[in-house]
């Protein structure tokens, strides 16, 4: 038998659980981004209910992984892949929490109607999905050329953020009657901003899995 | 140079009966090392051969004083082989020979001028299987001085007390000074076994898997020992044990197949070693 058939066995399964989690986030975002454009209010409140099954794996793999640094001390690459998994794995869970509070902002939304087609807001919402999946994909498949490009793509974010909240503002100057909608999307548009910064946690921790180096000395 | 003057004292053949104040300058002429620098141990393409057989092929390292060097790999890397080298243990193995130089308080301690009374007052050794003399507590901490030329009780008193200090077990054993040795348990006999080599003053303490015969209480206490030591002691240890490596190293070196793979600050080893053959090692996945 393999020297440690059953230590590989327990990080298979702890990459595995990471995988669904990730991947349960990444459809909450996309699904909570096709709400907000619809204004689908059942699809949000969808994604709000989802945000437990994210929380409940955070705290299963918060488990696994204190049951390996327990039983097996790991040190060298499996000490980074096992720190690292508790660590993103905080980062993906608010991202959660963010998706999950856009789905609640458009379940309870003011209108029926946004007053204007959303595109910064839209542009934004597809921004963060990419970079949801991107950073994802770096950190399962342990790629740091990806992980750059959501690190890059953040830039691009803040930059729609401070559009849409300049515009929100002048909205509201002009038609004080929007301010209710105006403010439920300029929170959205901060929470977007905010997964962005999230994705390129993820992507640091990503680069960190492969090169051993963390962003600090990098 | 003063190496050789010092080296002619001490062969020279002694009389049977020696004068207290004569046997008192030999342990002072025994300070030949000068260890004012900040490497405690260089060792400089180091090949060691048992007949033909290479047990040692090219090692460099450099051990920095005050710290704690483990050196790691699986059994017959030659992990042992070197740390015997530092005293020159393996001068009793028949067909050993050794080629490169171990720089040691600013002498090769392969040169021929060197003594190895001196060498071995200054590098002590502590092994795997404690092994205290089948003597009286203090018998076996006085021995190394006395046979340094110490005779006087109070002055021998004092290394007890002093030694059984350092290894943090005079209040355990003030009392039963006169009891023998053996009556110890496993653990207590190996911290005596420290105590023994710390009390001829070495600047350097050599462990050979010293807790790989103990229960984890007492391996702790050596682990913290050793921790403290290290403020007055340099210390090379082997071991088999990766945690322990981890837990208590300042450097850890990587031995496989007699050669020297890497060498590094023990958190870079065990977090992000450079080479694969370490990984490998220390996660467990060979040896």
């Amino acid at each position: 038998m393999a020297p440690r058939k059953y230590f590989d066995e327990e990080l298979d399964d702890l990459h595995e659980t990471l995988g669904r989690m990730c991947t349960v986030t990444e459809r909450m975002i996309a699904d909570a981004v096709s709400a907000l454009k619809t204004l689908d209010r059942a699809l949000g409140a969808s994604v709000a209910e989802t945000d437990r099954e994210v929380d409940d794996l955070e705290i299963a793999i918060e488990k696994k992984c204190m049951r390996i640094l327990l039983k097996q001390q790991p040190v060298a690459k499996d000490l980074v892949k096992v720190t690292t998994a508790l660590k993103v794995i905080t980062d993906v869970e608010r991202i959660g929490d963010q998706a999950a509070d856009i789905g609640e902002i458009v379940r309870q939304f003011p209108d029926d109607k946004l007053f204007k087609e959303p595109e910064h807001i839209a542009r934004m919402g597809d921004l963060a999905v990419a970079m949801i999946h991107q950073s994802v994909e770096s950190f399962l498949g342990e790629s740091v050329g990806g992980a750059d490009m959501v690190i890059h793509a953040d830039d691009e974010m803040d930059a729609l953020f401070n559009e849409v909240k300049q515009e929100l503002i002048d909205r509201i100057a002009t038609d004080a009657s929007v301010a209710d909608q105006a403010v439920q999307l300029l929170m959205i548009a901060k929470y977007l901003e905010k997964i962005g910064d999230y994705a390129v946690n993820v992507s640091e921790w990503a680069k960190y899995l492969v090169t051993g180096v963390h962003k600090e000395y990098q | 140079m003063g190496l050789f003057q010092k080296k002619n004292t001490i062969e020279q053949p002694q009389p049977e009966t020696v004068d207290r104040h004569e046997k008192k300058k030999k342990s002072d002429s025994l300070d030949i090392f000068d260890f004012s620098g900040e490497l405690a141990i260089t060792v400089r393409d180091l090949d060691l051969f048992y007949g033909e057989f290479q047990a040692l092929k090219k090692i460099n390292m450099e051990m920095p004083k005050y710290q704690i060097t483990a050196m790691i790999g699986p059994s017959g890397c030659g992990k042992s082989t070197l740390i015997k080298t530092l005293n020159r243990m393996n001068d009793l193995v028949e067909g050993c020979r050794v080629v490169g130089e171990i720089i040691i308080g600013g002498l090769n301690i392969y040169d021929r001028g060197v003594d190895l009374s001196a060498l071995r007052k200054n590098v002590g050794m502590v092994f795997q299987k404690p092994n205290p003399f089948p003597m009286s507590v203090y018998d076996n901490i006085a021995y190394g001085p006395r046979t340094f030329g110490i005779r006087k009780k109070g002055e021998l008193d004092e290394i007890v007390e002093r030694s059984l200090k350092q290894a943090a077990m005079w209040d355990e054993l003030k009392d039963r000074l006169n009891k023998s040795a053996l009556g110890l348990s496993g653990g207590q006999q190996q911290r005596l076994c420290i105590a023994r080599a710390l009390a001829v003053g070495p600047q350097i303490l050599l462990m050979d898997e010293p807790t790989s015969a103990l229960d984890p209480i007492s391996t702790g206490k050596i682990e913290e020992l050793c921790e403290e030591l290290k403020k007055d002691v340099t210390i090379v240890m082997v071991t088999h044990n990766m945690q322990q490596a981890a837990r208590i190293s300042d450097k850890t070196a990587f031995f496989l197949l007699g050669e020297m793979i890497e060498m590094g600050d023990t958190e870079q080893v065990f977090s992000a070693p450079s080479h694969p053959e370490t990984e490998r090692y220390i996660t467990g996945r060979f040896g």
